[in-house]
This record gives C-alpha cells, structure tokens and sequence, in this order.
C-alpha cells in the first residue's frame, strides 16, 4: 500500500504498524463496540429511545447552546484575535497567554467558578437576579459555561490566518476610498471565513460533549437543564446501558452530519465556482 | 502636489484618525471580555478557596483524601502522557516522512477522541470491561477489574489525550521535511542514531509543547473519568472528581481549595506552553532565515 517518498528513511512499517494497533486497541474497537452493541436494538427500539420526549429536550438543549456559545465566540474570538494581531497595547502579552486558561483549567474547577459567579447569591449573579434575569441553573448559564470552555477555538483558528493578511492590501482598499466596512466586507471576511469556520466547528463539537463544565451550573433538571452527557450518565447509574449506548450512538451521528456539513461549507467557499 | 493626490492624503488621514478611535474601543472590549470570560472565574477560585484563611487552604490540601486523589491523578498523568508521547510520534513519523494512501483517514482518525464526547469515552470502556460488557465475564473469571478501579481512569485518560502530541508533531515534522535525515543515513547513521540525534533534536520543542497540552487534559479530565471511575473516596477519585465531591457536600471553601491546586498547576503549565512556543517560533524564524 505504500508509495515512499523517501526510500532511505526507515522505519515505516513500524510507525505504521504501531500507529495502527495502538489507534484500534483505543480507540476504534472500543468505539465499534458501542455501535455494536447499539446494533442489537431493532430500528424501532433504537427510535423510540432516542425520540423519547426527555432525550430529545436533551438534545434540542445540547446542540442549542453549543451552537449558540459557538456564535459568541465566533464573535468574542474574533474580536480578540483582531486585538491581539493588530495592536500593540499594555498587558497584550498576558492576555494573549491567558486566551489558553480554559484548555489548561480542569472544566470541574471552571464549572464551581463559574456557578459561584453567576448564582443568583454570586458576585454577578446577583446584580442579573434584580433584573430578574436567571442566569446559573437555566440555558443562559450552560451557554456561558460552554463559552468559557471553548474560548480558546475561534482566536486560535483566526488568530494566524489574521496575522498572514499584508496590511497594505486593507490600506489600497482604504486609499481607493473604499469605507472600513467595505474594507471588512470584501477583504477581511474572504479571508478569515475558512478559519472562522474550523473554529467555530471545533467549538460547536466540543460544546455538545462537554460535561464537566456544565453539569455544576446546569441544575440538571430532567426535560428543562439537562444536557445529553448528562443524560447519558443517569442511563448508566440506572444500568441502563442500552439507552445509554443509543443515546451515544446517536449523538455521535449528529455531531458527525454537522460536522461533515460544516466542512462542504468550507470547501465551497475556499474553492468559489 | 496636485489636488488627487491631497484629497487621497487627506482622505488616508481621517481613515487613520477614525482607525485612532475604533482602536481605543476594540482593545477596551478586547480587555472587557478577557476580564469577564478569563480573569473573574480565576479571582473567584483563589478567593473562595483562600476564605477561611491559609489554614483552612492547606488543611483541604492535605488531607488524606485529597492527597490519595492527587496520587491517583499524578498516577494516571504518569501513565497516559508518556504513552501518548510514543504514539505521538510514531504517528507523527508515518505521516510526515511518508506519502501512502489512506493518509487524510489516517489523520482524521487520529483527531477522532476531540469529537467524542468524554462521556461516551468513559461509556465505551464500560461496555468493553464492565461486569455485563464484551470482556466482563471473562475478566470477573480471572478476579480483574478495569471499569470502575484504577486501570478504567487510566485508560479513559489515555483516549481522551490521544490525539494531543501527534497533532502538535504532525505539523512540525511535515514543514521539516525529510532532507535532514536522509543526509544522516548516507553518512552512514542507523535507523536509531538518525532518529536520536537529527529528528529528535528537530522537534523537541514541539514534543515539549504537545506533553504540555497532554498533560493539562489528563489532569483535568472529568466526565470520561467520571463514568469509569467507583467514585470511591481515596482509592478511585482523582482531583476533579474529588472537588465535586467536595462541592456536592456543600464543603465548598474545601473545593475550592482543591480547585486553587489544579488552577495553580494550570497556570504554571500555561507558562510552560508559552516557554515551548516562544522556542519554536524561534527556530521556526531560523529555520526561514537560512
């Protein structure tokens, strides 16, 4: 199967060899497994669980808000990523170090954070209560959590696509008498979209996923807070592994369809006609 | 200066003017958002965790199950790093010193564990080795146990941290090319002396860099862990399980003690990122330079 570039060079079969046995012992196998196991429910049976009322509020929960903590942070990266790249500015450098916290954090400690931030007794969350705004125990706050947690995606997609950009190209445009939003619309959109695009994915694929983060500010209440992880994990401490292995199956299939779709996405536009 | 040209100087003048302005306000929002999304949940860690004092601080630290939770996930991360170096970079190697088909799979795979939620990490590995799972009957005849004990953690940490260092070699390797090497083999190096003393010297800064990220997610692993883990105090409880335990117990000053340790060692593990970075920038403007 192999075409070598470089003869010379050994040791293909084992990288290959090892590469190989190590990804299926893993992760592949026991990932077959699960469809496996999944595989015995009939059609029908596989339906009815995942359409069951609570798992579907699960579901519209859990890609709802990591879509929507996608879109701030499409928003909120970018503005960073455009900070960072373009000014020079006291304390660039901290920031810049810190944009990475949420990776680095265990997302047990973000999640008590965050939740200690914004309960209706928090330092935030008090001032949202006389608002009567609910933000800790309702979507709001998973949105938040799941915003903190993949903070770092989107800076990190544009952040050097941004930095590649010649500044002359924005500066001709201006001294054609193009106006700064012309400038954004027709120069630096174009450009940053594709990268744009893999971290708003990256984000989305781990916000559905994520567990530890949200599950403190959550509340967890069946058909209202509660997210599938979640879900998948009352399955289980009900030894329910049926459900629980459905469930996964079919939030793997989802995640994977979006993802799949984001992608074509972002081949079109690299390749316009 | 004919009248074209002033209008365009002028016209260039205000655009930097306004840019003057818009400027000021991005990096005030810029500077807004890092301390709403980043500095305010880090204050609150240390704050809460630091309320009852000093005192208070250690003794949530240094108590036997804290201690034993700290053990086990030093434990893990000792395992499951080191392990994902070697495969890291044997993938690394495969992929960026060859061209085969299959190669876009290949890669994909490798970045397969970012996608799967860790919960259903942890649901796979139960449906493997727990009691009703593929391997469970077999495993309870030999007196084995893997879900819900120590070898559960450790391989839900392994999973989860697959893809880390391959992803960061990947890269690196492939800008690198294979000139280097292949110079040390027609002077007569071996496979190992050319891997030991032209490839690894090449790419030790992006290992660094890759065990860094590694090491930040083994450690901090929750729902993965969670699900295989016994929940049981001081023998299967790594650090963040053992701050939830803490924090469902209402003993929250304990859990955010707790949580100040594994925000420390996040920090100081974000100094180490920027270190290897700021590294391999460097070589990188090298390696362009010559």
């Amino acid at each position: 199967m192999s075409r070598r570039i470089s003869p010379v060079i050994p040791g293909f079969g084992l990288t290959l060899g090892y590469t190989l046995v190590y990804l299926s012992l893993i992760v592949l196998i026991p990932l077959a497994v699960m469809f496996i196991h999944a595989s015995q429910l009939s059609a029908a049976q596989f339906w009815n669980i995942v359409t069951a009322p609570r798992v579907l509020a699960a579901l519209r929960l859990s890609f709802g808000t990591a879509f929507f903590a996608a879109i701030i942070n499409g928003v909120i990266g970018t503005l960073l990523a455009w900070v960072l790249v373009r000014y020079t500015f006291p304390g660039r450098k901290i920031i810049d170090a810190m944009i990475d916290l949420p990776f680095a954090l265990p997302t047990a400690v973000a999640g008590i954070a965050l939740t200690a931030l914004y309960t209706p007794t928090g330092f935030i969350g008090q001032f949202a209560a006389d608002m009567g705004i609910k933000i800790a125990y309702s979507p709001f706050g998973i949105t938040l959590a799941l915003t903190f947690v993949t903070l770092p995606f989107v800076v990190r997609t544009v952040q050097p696509v941004l930095a590649d950009i010649p500044r002359e190209v924005e500066e001709a445009a201006a001294c054609l008498g193009a106006k700064p939003l012309q400038v954004f619309r027709h120069i630096l959109v174009p450009a940053l979209l594709p990268a744009w695009l893999t971290g708003f994915a990256l984000a989305f694929a781990r916000g559905v996923g994520e567990y530890g983060s949200v599950i403190f500010i959550a509340g967890n209440m069946p058909m209202k807070t509660e997210i599938l992880p979640l879900l998948i994990m009352v399955k289980l401490d009900q030894y329910d592994y049926t459900g629980a292995t459905a469930i996964g199956v079919m939030m793997l299939l989802v995640s994977f369809v979006l993802l799949l779709l984001i992608n074509l996405l972002q081949r079109r536009i690299e390749t316009p006609n | 200066m004919s009248d074209s040209s002033l209008i365009a100087a002028s016209s260039a003048n205000a655009a930097r003017r306004g840019s003057a302005v818009s400027r000021r306000i991005l990096i005030g929002l810029g500077w807004l958002v890092f301390a709403f999304f980043l500095l305010l949940p880090l204050v609150v860690v240390i704050g809460q965790g630091l309320s009852n004092g000093l005192g208070g601080f250690f003794a949530a630290i240094l108590e036997p199950d804290a201690l034993s939770a700290l053990k086990l996930t030093v434990f893990a991360v000792l395992i499951s790093v080191p392990l994902n170096v070697v495969f890291g970079v044997a993938a690394a190697w495969c992929v960026s010193k060859y061209s085969f088909r299959g190669k876009a799979i290949l890669v994909t795979l490798i970045d397969l564990p970012f996608s799967v939620s860790p919960v259903i990490a942890g649901l796979i590995y139960v449906l493997m080795f727990g009691a009703r799972g593929v391997f469970g009957p077999w495993l309870q005849e030999h007196d084995i146990q893997i879900v819900f004990a120590l070898p559960g953690i450790v391989l839900a940490t392994i999973f989860v941290t697959v893809p880390f260092v391959a992803r960061e070699l990947i890269p690196l390797m492939q800008e690198q090319g294979t000139q280097e090497e292949e110079a040390a083999r027609l002077l007569g190096a071996n496979g190992w002396q050319m891997f030991w003393h032209v490839t690894v010297p090449n790419i030790k800064w992006g290992l660094i860099y890759g065990v860094v990220l590694c090491t930040a997610r083994a450690m901090g692993e929750f729902g993965a862990v969670s699900v295989v883990s016994g929940h049981i105090r001081g023998v299967t409880n790594t650090l963040p399980l053992h701050v939830e335990i803490l924090y469902n117990e209402y003993n929250h000053v304990a859990a955010f003690a707790v949580a100040s340790l594994l925000l420390i060692l996040a920090l100081f593990i974000l100094l180490l990122k920027q270190w290897s970075e700021a590294r391999i920038s460097r070589l990188r403007k090298n390696a362009a330079e010559e």
